[in-house]
Formats: C-alpha cells, sequence, structure tokens
C-alpha cells in the first residue's frame, strides 16, 4: 500500500482501470544487464502498442533511465510492464519498484537536471518529460514506487 | 460522492422496463434530434435496451455515482460504440447526448409513481440525475475525440502536401513552412527535418516561416527544440523569415530564441550559408572571343 | 571483462561506443581514455556513437565527463553521429551536453578537431 504519492500529472479519467491485468509482465532490476533486458522489452511492447519510433526510442529512454535509478539509488528491485487499454485510448505502463532508501527530497530530485559536473541527478526529471503520466510513491515498509504511462 | 447508496433506482427499472423503455423511444422518435435518416427504429430500440441492461450493471456497485468504476465500464464502451458511429455519420454532439437526457423523463415518471415519500423520491431522482448528467458529459467527450481523431488525421494527409524538405545546395537544406504551425504539424515537420539532415550529412539547415501567420509559445519552443536537436547531431540551424509581428509576439510571449542565428530573408540565410562553408559567389568572367 | 577500445590516429584517439555502458566499462574508458592522452600526447578525442540508439542521461553524463576530463589534460572532445532520435530524445529530457562539441560523422569530426587543434 502507499502512503505518501506525489503526482506531477493529472492522471487522464479512466486511466486506473487495467481491463486486463493478467497481460503484465515483470522483470528483475538487480544487475547491470538487467537494464539492457528491459530496454528490449520495452521496445518489443512499444512497437506492438504501435508507438512510432520516435517514441519507442523516448520509452527505452525512460525505462533506462528509471531502472538504473532502481538499480544504483534503489539497490535493486523489479519492473512490471502492461499494456493498458481504457475505451478511449490504449497505452504503455511500467511501474518501478525497489525496496531502497526512499528518496528524501522527491521535488527536488524530479526538478533536478543533469549537472554536467557531479552528476547526481537521478535521471527523474528527464524521464518525467519522455511520458504523459509520472507518479512516485514511497512504498510502505520502505522504498520508490515509479510509474509511468505514455498513451499511443 | 458517497458511498453506500441505498437506491430504489434498479428496482425501478427492473419492475418497469417495457413502460420506460417503450417511453425513452417514443420520446426520441418524437423530437427533431433523432435523425430518422440516420438511424432506424429497430437499430434504436437495441441500443436502448442494452443501454438499459449495461445501466442495471452499473447500478449493483457500492459507489454507483462514480461512472469511472469498473462496473460502469460496458455501458462506457456501449455508449462510446454508439457516440462515435453517431459522430462519424453527422450527428451532433447534442443529438448524441440526447439518447441519455431523454431517459430522464421516462425513468423520473416510474420513479414518481414508485415512491410513497418524497424523501426517498428526491434522494433518488438525485441520484438518477447525477449519474445520467456525467454519462451525457462522457457522450460529448467521446463525441469530441472521434472528432479530433479525424481532424488529425486529415492534418496528417495534409502535412504530406505541404513542407518538404529541400536541398538548396550541398550540405544546405532548405524548409519552407507554410500556413499555421500548430503543434502536431510542427513537431511531424521537425522530426522529417533532422531526418533528412541525418540520411545528406548535412551541416545547416534553414528554416524558412515567411509564409507562416503566427507563431505560438508551443511552436516557438517545438522550433528551438529542433534547433538543439539539430546542434547536438552536429548541424545548425538558421531561421529566416521572421517578419516584424512575430519579432514582437516572440518578445511579449517571452520566447527567447537564445544563440539561433535569425535572417529577415531566406536570401540572407543562404548567404550565410555560403560563408559558414567557405564559399562565395562571383560573376563569371566575360571571355573574349 | 570486454573494454571499449581507443584507437591511436595521429594526433587523435577515437572511441566507437556501440553498446550500452555500465559502471566498470565507463569508469575504464574514463581512466583508460585519460592514460591514452597523457602517453600519446594527443591534441583531441573523436566519440563515435552513431551506432547507438539509444543514449540516456547517465551516458550523456559519461560524454561530458571525458571532454571535461580531456580538457583539463589540454585536448579537445567531437561527440560525432548521433542520431536524429536520440536527439530529439536527449532535448526533449532537458540533457544539454553544454561544452561538447558536436560533428555529424567520424569524417566530419575528425576534421573539426584537425581544425580545433591546428588553430591553437
Amino acid at each position: 500500500m502507499r502512503t505518501k504519492v506525489w503526482q506531477c500529472y493529472v492522471r487522464s479519467p479512466g486511466a486506473t482501470s487495467l481491463s486486463d491485468t493478467s497481460n503484465d509482465e515483470i522483470a528483475p532490476i538487480q544487475q547491470e544487464s538487467d537494464i539492457l533486458w528491459i530496454r528490449q522489452l520495452v521496445q518489443e511492447y512499444a512497437a506492438e502498442l504501435g508507438f512510432n519510433s520516435l517514441d519507442q526510442t523516448k520509452l527505452v529512454t525512460a525505462a533506462s533511465e528509471l531502472s538504473r535509478n532502481t538499480l544504483i539509488h534503489g539497490g535493486g528491485g523489479e519492473m512490471i510492464i502492461a499494456k493498458i487499454q481504457t475505451e478511449r485510448q490504449r497505452g504503455l505502463r511500467m511501474i518501478f519498484e525497489d525496496r531502497g532508501p526512499g528518496i528524501k527530497d522527491i521535488d527536488q530530485a524530479l526538478t533536478d537536471g543533469f549537472t554536467t559536473g557531479e552528476g547526481m541527478g537521478l535521471g527523474l526529471g528527464g524521464a518525467k518529460r519522455l511520458v504523459n503520466e509520472f507518479e512516485v510513491a514511497e512504498r510502505d515498509g520502505g522504498g520508490t514506487i515509479i510509474t509511468v504511462t505514455r498513451w499511443a | 460522492m458517497s458511498g453506500k447508496l441505498k437506491t430504489h433506482i434498479p428496482q425501478v427499472i427492473e419492475k418497469y422496463e417495457q413502460k420506460i423503455l417503450d417511453e425513452w423511444i417514443k420520446e426520441q422518435l418524437s423530437t427533431a434530434t433523432l435523425r430518422p435518416d440516420l438511424i432506424r427504429e429497430d437499430e434504436l430500440r437495441e441500443q436502448c435496451a442494452t443501454f438499459i441492461e449495461h445501466l442495471q450493471a452499473g447500478l449493483k456497485g457500492s459507489n454507483i455515482t462514480d461512472i469511472e468504476h469498473s462496473n460502469w465500464a460496458p455501458l462506457r464502451e456501449l455508449l462510446s460504440s454508439i457516440t462515435r458511429s453517431r459522430t462519424t455519420q453527422g450527428f451532433t454532439p447534442t443529438e448524441t447526448a440526447t439518447f441519455v437526457f431523454s431517459f430522464k423523463q421516462p425513468l423520473y415518471e416510474q420513479l414518481r409513481k414508485s415512491h410513497d415519500t418524497s424523501d426517498g423520491l428526491a434522494e433518488d431522482l438525485w441520484t438518477a440525475t447525477v449519474i445520467l448528467d456525467k454519462l451525457g458529459l462522457f457522450i460529448t467527450e467521446v463525441h469530441l475525440k472521434t472528432r479530433e481523431e479525424v481532424i488529425a488525421r486529415q492534418q496528417e494527409e495534409m502535412f504530406e502536401l505541404s513542407s518538404p524538405v529541400v536541398e538548396l545546395w550541398d550540405g544546405v537544406l532548405g524548409l519552407p513552412v507554410i500556413g499555421t504551425m500548430d503543434s502536431k504539424r510542427t513537431q511531424l515537420v521537425m522530426e522529417s527535418l533532422l531526418q533528412r539532415l541525418a540520411e545528406t550529412q548535412s551541416e545547416m539547415a534553414i528554416i524558412d516561416i515567411t509564409g507562416v501567420p503566427t507563431v505560438d509559445t508551443l511552436t516557438a519552443q517545438h522550433l528551438l527544440k529542433t534547433v538543439n536537436a539539430a546542434q547536438l547531431m552536429g548541424a545548425q540551424c538558421v531561421i529566416s523569415g521572421v517578419r516584424p509581428q512575430i519579432a514582437q509576439t516572440m518578445v511579449h510571449l517571452g520566447i527567447n530564441l537564445g544563440d539561433v542565428v535569425t535572417k529577415a530573408t531566406m536570401a540572407s540565410a543562404l548567404a550565410h550559408a555560403f560563408a559558414h562553408q567557405g564559399l562565395e559567389i562571383s560573376s563569371v568572367a566575360k571571355k573574349q572571343g | 571483462m570486454e573494454s571499449i577500445p581507443i584507437l591511436h590516429m595521429g594526433d587523435f584517439l577515437l572511441v566507437t561506443i556501440q553498446t550500452d555502458m555500465h559502471d566498470q566499462i565507463a569508469l575504464d574508458l574514463q581512466n583508460n581514455l585519460s592514460k591514452s592522452i597523457v602517453q600519446t600526447g594527443a591534441r583531441g578525442v573523436l566519440i563515435d556513437i552513431s551506432v547507438m540508439d539509444i543514449v540516456d542521461s547517465y551516458i550523456a553524463r559519461v560524454i561530458g565527463n571525458i571532454a571535461q576530463m580531456s580538457r583539463v589534460l589540454d585536448a579537445e572532445t567531437v561527440l560525432a553521429g548521433m542520431q536524429p532520435s536520440v536527439a530529439m530524445t536527449l532535448v526533449e529530457m532537458g540533457v544539454t551536453l553544454a561544452g561538447v562539441r558536436t560533428a555529424l560523422n567520424a569524417d566530419k569530426g575528425m576534421a573539426m578537431l584537425r581544425k580545433i587543434s591546428g588553430s591553437d
């Protein structure tokens, strides 16, 4: 269960309905090679949903950012990916979950750009701009759950 | 909205279904909004019967006025498909929404007759109104979305015909933009420009906006993004044809073009491109016979 | 463990990045490059990413680091061959790669390096 939720974008109506949750897939994020696998997976899903080439690139890049964040900042975790369908549109949803230390200052993390210096940016701010919906939640028991959605 | 609502609506609908259905259909056939030229009565009957069936399903939930709930999904799907087909047939949003709104009268009639206390009646009438109004608005939303899809398709087709990327010179691409640049179109145009830059390995692109009447913030942002993206690729964009009005608008909107090179005319932009390549134009000396 | 090869071409070093680099490989590359620059006295580094169709902020940061490090060692860096969709995605994310010169391809990148270091 989620305790605190920072919602950055207003959900479009009907977005909560996953009409078929049985089609989701779980990918572990425990080591670097998992990120490569996730990129492939996301690319496949995106292509199947009919996203054009540029949008596929954006989705894979966002997934790369977020899974790296899960691995490096969250100490490992997993990604759940699913095609979602509302009666108005279809899209891709990815949920990144870790049991790490959590994000102390979410607002700061989200506005944190890409410092060309030390590079402490978590990559969240950038990933946020590549998707339509972006939600960061604190996981009960510690950790972070990041849910992103892009509509086709 | 509130949690468990004790309502008699489902029972009333079940008991008086046929009567409600008949009254509802009669109501629709009699109003001017039915468009008998576009929809047949037996088709209408079927739609109405299915509506009631799915309405009953939706009323089974605990929070019945939340039409986003999954119990209401079958009804939303039905309304979506009815709306989409009527929209493409040419119905106006009012004509389609009347499908739901005209249900009120027959339902209220039966509710009135079935209630013995005015309290219970008021509550049920309010609940019914809330639900049916939301459904009516839902129809309007779907109608709008359908229209948007049609327009988007048409726009893409139009785009195919305008704003081609031309090779002005070896290593210099030109993009004369004609017409209003809305967000979607600008994105498509810019993507194709960057694609051509990569294909031709051209180091310069001249985006001419002489034929663009207005530039809004979003379009200017896309323009800027394109220039930045081209830069990351190793190419430079010059924007030409910036008319005084557009310059003023950009200042008013606080759009800062930063380091982007802008030229008043395509010709001066071309001269700039040649200079950048270390080229110079000189007249051919006349040869003596 | 694979590491990214560094080619020595005259006054310059050429690095071709083909797949996603992660921690150790990225660190090794940066270390090896700084060593090579010093050892060869190279005036510039060309990073060719023409085969990469995904570049995230991590890779962008590594590239930025390489450019900074090279500058400290008195060498210039040119990033060559970024694909259009990569460029558009980075811009969308807000990644600027400020301070990194860019070229459409490796040839033009080399020409640029010759020009920059020639005028030094």
